[in-house]
């Protein structure tokens, strides 16, 4: 199994996610550049953080465009995995991939911090190593993290339990206080219908090792790992796609 | 008139035309006696330039070769791009700081963007990926004209360069008086990594070899940075904005990687990022290091806009440029890499064997210089010095009230934590990355910031250092100070120092007070530098920091860079469990000249900075990397300006844990600011190894209590504070937004 961590111009957590697949998870892993048309049979793909294309126009739009993710979009609809941290979860919405669309922060400041994340959804490929309910410590690190979308839209995103992860507080109350940046619904994390999707504002690969302090974000990596890896083949339409 | 410049507009030197290029009538002479002749315009320009303060440290080179700047772990002193010292395991690292004072106050957002910008091509052109920054900030009162817009767009501008670029920004230091009001100060600090051996150099070297342009066009913008930059302010200063450059954090990002994947072919003979003075100083010191010519095809440099003179083209100073000297044969390879990351680049000349710096444009020959008596033999003054005359009045120990005239002690050290100067910058450091690149241990908020050395249990910590009124007061003391307390920081995270880095600012050095503060601050931090064994290895002088001939106080901001054996014993700076014991090191004794105390609450500042104990120092020093080391404390937080009382209620502050001691101070002393002093707690079995080994360290201490709760006690003589530490952290992490009136 081979997991690619996509570099756009201007992504900057693309070394990191690598450190974690590579080094942490001991996974084979290689960087796909932009304008590659295929991902190299990579089964696990990483859209990373940054401001691809120097988030010009919106963030995420100019990258939606690149030759490389008509080749995620393509292995997402046949049931690959497919993680976007941060700006990757920006453009993973500008492609369509997942729903809805990222507005400036309330406070229209950029902002650095650990928040706390509830996991509303387990089972997932990237949920399946947490508990209903877990609270997870994370940092996040981004100007425009407030999402958004119709109120009709959002009630079927709940509907079908996509929102997969939501700001709350140390003891998991989710709460105004506790979202940093306006999104509707407290939403830090969503999925795609199949569930091999997932896009999130914080970034589990800065909380992988213990040596930082925190290993929170670590089994959100792992089970998609796990997953891609066809270790375990409890989930369905996602292990199956990426076994291929 | 000679053949040089006959393609450019007749140039009638009048001494309006040297003053708008900062220029006296001995440096025009001099000009023209290296010439022969009379010089073209482009050729004025260019010397305008190479010669301004900024660039060619005409009025503090005599000083700064007092700075001791060799070592056991340096690999490269002052005059490259940044300094870089070993670190161990086949690493070293680059770093260096720079002030960008004067664009930041005339366009804050800009400003302060160009300023990382420029640090960070500083780093990444000696072959360092950049891995941290920080930034020390001195801004004037928050109710001063522009001051809110001047912080929030500073604040702005660092965050969405570093930001974008993907640099965390994990520590710094912010300042506020009212000797800044008209005059801020941004100093910018960035560190990088390479292995020992893939070091590269702005050298240039070998006739043939092509000089290659890579990054943004040439426009006109910063034309004439340097040369502001080396003057004072007046009222007309706000229509220099055009002379204030535009940064573009993408695409520096993108030339930090096509920098470093070039330099990986190894067809890279010398680079240098173009900064100040642009193409001039980068191509022009070069040459000059390499004691080569060159000649260059102004025709060829990428433009932005048709119709920019040669002069304008050498002049400007548009951001996230580099020039390369290729090997020659071997441009292509390098043309390769910079045209996948979508980058121009272009072949501006070439290295000759001349000593000359020839430039054409349009057929015509605009300039034709030699390099080396205008780079390595640029003016250099001895200004005259004269000691302020009210010296002994500033001297003159101050009377002290006792807290009791300022609401008692609580009342007292509610109002120094609701004091901008002492509370939680958080506002600040929030809208900074501090966690890319996953190296980050200690972020913002600590004595010092510390990372990881991946792949190795080492850390690389650091620290920005200073304090104004210190060195208004008394500018040696003031110098050695800044040097003492960044040791003392570094050793609270258990790092030995490895190299300094400094951003000397000064008031204009033509003023002979002036230049004896900045000869008594050199001479003090060299001092202390030479006593605790931390070289120099880069730095930045910015002179002309004034307003209608109302100078700052000098601030020499040291940035300090020290190494962790094993970040696993990193103690916090505060307090993190309930039940540890509480250890004061260090004597204390009143120490109010220019104390916080004083300052913020009386508005009082006078006397003579706390004496400097550079053995003591090290003592304090050794002591603390030696506990941590071991493993023995699991706090330390050093004592510094607001003295005993404002460093405990820190460590209470950060993880909401109190305290319970017994002051060994009363009154007023609990804010006195004598030095050499640091608290650490540890687990109450290791205490009496912690006091053996103080008193083995020659080091007095004494254990004042413990840890937890969620109050902090404090018993004085016969006086008690009590304050629960919630009441405490609200005063403190909402003072700077409500000042800000947020």
């Amino acid at each position: 199994m081979k997991c690619g961590v996509v570099v756009f111009p201007g992504s900057n957590c693309d070394h990191d996610v690598y450190h974690v697949l590579k080094h942490v998870l001991e996974q084979d892993a290689t960087f796909l550049w932009h304008q590659d048309e295929s991902l190299k049979g990579c089964e696990l793909i990483v859209l990373p953080g940054g401001f691809s294309y120097g988030d010009y126009l919106r963030a995420g739009a100019l990258a939606a465009l690149s030759p490389v993710m008509a080749a995620v979009k393509r292995h997402a609809e046949a049931g690959g995995l497919v993680l976007g941290i941060c700006n990757g979860f920006q453009v993973l919405l500008e492609t369509g991939l997942l729903p809805g669309a990222m507005r400036r922060n309330a406070n229209l400041r950029f902002q650095c911090k650990d928040i706390y994340l509830k996991t509303e959804r387990t089972g997932l490929p990237f949920t399946r190593k947490l508990r209903e309910g877990q609270v997870l410590r994370l940092p996040i690190a981004h100007a425009e993290g407030n999402y958004e979308d119709f109120p009709e839209a959002l009630d079927r995103l709940e509907a079908e339990r996509r929102v997969v992860f939501r700001y709350c507080t140390e003891d998991g109350e989710v709460t105004a206080a506790a979202n940093p940046n306006g999104a509707a619904r407290n939403i830090a994390g969503i999925c795609n219908a199949a569930g091999n999707v997932l896009g999130l504002m914080p970034h589990p690969e800065r909380c992988s090792e213990s040596v930082l302090g925190n290993t929170d974000g670590l089994a959100l990596l792992a089970g998609a790992v796990e997953v891609a890896r066809g270790a375990f083949s409890g989930t369905s339409g996602a292990a199956a796609g990426a076994r291929r | 008139m000679s053949v040089v410049g006959q393609g450019e507009p007749a140039l009638q030197v009048t001494p309006e035309i040297l003053k708008r290029h900062g220029m006296t009538g001995e440096e025009f002479e001099r000009l023209q006696k290296i010439l022969g002749r009379d010089p073209s315009w482009t050729e004025l320009g260019i010397t305008s330039a190479l010669w301004s303060e900024h660039c060619s440290y005409k009025s503090s080179k005599i000083y700064l070769r007092e700075f001791p700047s060799e070592g056991p772990h340096v690999v490269q002193g002052p005059g490259e791009n940044a300094g870089i010292v070993d670190i161990g395991h086949g690493w070293v690292a680059a770093f260096k700081m720079e002030s960008h004072n004067h664009p930041s106050f005339i366009e804050p957002y800009q400003g302060s963007m160009t300023g990382v910008g420029g640090i960070l091509r500083d780093i990444f052109t000696m072959g360092a990926r950049p891995i941290a920054c920080m930034d020390s900030l001195r801004f004037g009162e928050i109710d001063a004209p522009r001051m809110r817009f001047l912080i929030d767009g500073v604040v702005r501008g660092i965050g969405d360069y570093g930001n974008c670029v993907g640099i965390p920004t994990i520590g710094g230091e912010t300042g506020f008086h009212r000797c800044y009001n008209g005059n801020i100060l941004v100093n910018a600090f960035a560190l990088g990594i390479a292995r020992r051996d893939k070091v590269f150099h702005a050298r240039a070297s070998g006739a043939g070899n092509p000089v290659l342009y890579a990054g943004s066009r040439t426009g006109r913008d910063g034309i004439h940075g340097a040369t502001m930059a080396s003057e004072s302010f007046d009222a007309g200063s706000a229509k220099k904005r055009p002379t204030v450059q535009v940064g573009d954090p993408f695409t520096e990002k993108i030339l930090l990687e096509a920098c470093l994947e070039a330099m990986r072919t190894g067809a890279i003979v010398a680079i240098q990022d173009m900064g100040a003075a642009g193409l001039t100083s980068s191509s022009f010191e070069m040459a000059g290091r390499g004691g080569t010519g060159l000649r260059l095809d102004l025709d060829q440099v990428p433009l932005r806009e048709a119709g920019l003179t040669p002069y304008e083209m050498m002049l400007s100073e548009s951001q996230e440029r580099m020039v390369l000297v290729a090997k020659k044969g071997r441009e292509e390879e390098l043309i390769k890499v910079f045209r996948r990351w979508g980058l121009e680049v272009a072949s501006i000349g070439e290295i000759t064997d001349t000593g000359r710096a020839v430039l054409t444009w349009h057929g015509d020959t605009v300039a034709d210089i030699p390099i080396r008596p205008l780079t390595e033999e640029a003016p250099v003054y001895r200004r005259p010095v004269a000691e302020p005359s009210d010296l002994a009045a500033r001297w003159q120990a101050p009377e002290v009230p006792s807290p009791d005239v300022s609401g008692g002690l609580l009342g007292t050290l509610e109002n120094l934590l609701g004091n901008p100067e002492f509370a939680c910058k958080s506002w600040i450091w929030m809208q900074y990355d501090y966690s890319v690149r996953t190296n980050t241990v200690q972020g913002p908020g600590g004595d010092a910031a510390v990372l990881l050395l991946k792949g190795t249990p080492a850390g690389i910590a650091m620290t920005s250092d200073v304090n104004p009124v210190y060195c208004y007061l008394d500018p040696r003391r003031g110098g050695m100070q800044a040097v003492a307390e960044a040791v003392r920081n570094l050793a609270c995270a258990g790092a030995e120092p490895v190299g300094l880095t400094d951003c000397l600012n000064f008031g204009n050095p033509e003023n002979p007070e002036i230049s004896w503060q900045f000869r008594e601050v050199v001479r003090g931090m060299s001092e202390a530098c030479k006593a605790l064994g931390v070289p120099v290895i880069s730095g930045n002088v910015s002179f002309y920091n004034e307003t209608e001939g109302q100078s700052i106080y000098p601030t020499p901001t040291v940035g300090m860079v020290g190494v962790i054996p094993n970040v696993a014993h990193l103690p916090d700076p505060n307090f993190t469990r309930a039940g540890d014991r509480i250890v004061l090191l260090g004597r204390g004794s009143a120490d109010f000249g220019g104390a916080a105390y004083l300052r913020l609450l009386h508005d009082i500042e006078q006397g003579r900075p706390p004496a400097v104990d550079l053995d003591a120092e090290l003592r304090l020093a050794r002591l603390l990397r030696g506990l941590i080391a071991k493993s023995l404390v699991r706090t330390a937080h050093d004592l510094s300006e607001g003295g005993f009382l404002i460093s405990l209620a820190e460590c209470c502050l950060g993880r909401g844990m109190g305290a319970t001691v017994t002051a060994p101070y009363e009154g007023a002393d609990l804010f006195s600011e004598t030095q050499a002093r640091a608290i650490v707690a540890c687990a109450p079995i290791v205490v009496e190894r912690v006091l053996a080994a103080a008193e083995e360290a020659g080091v007095p201490a004494v254990d004042l209590g413990e840890t937890g709760g969620g109050e902090l006690v404090v018993r004085s003589g016969s006086d008690i504070l009590r304050a629960p530490v919630s009441t405490l952290h609200e005063i403190w992490s909402t003072a700077l937004p409500k000042a800000l009136g947020l």
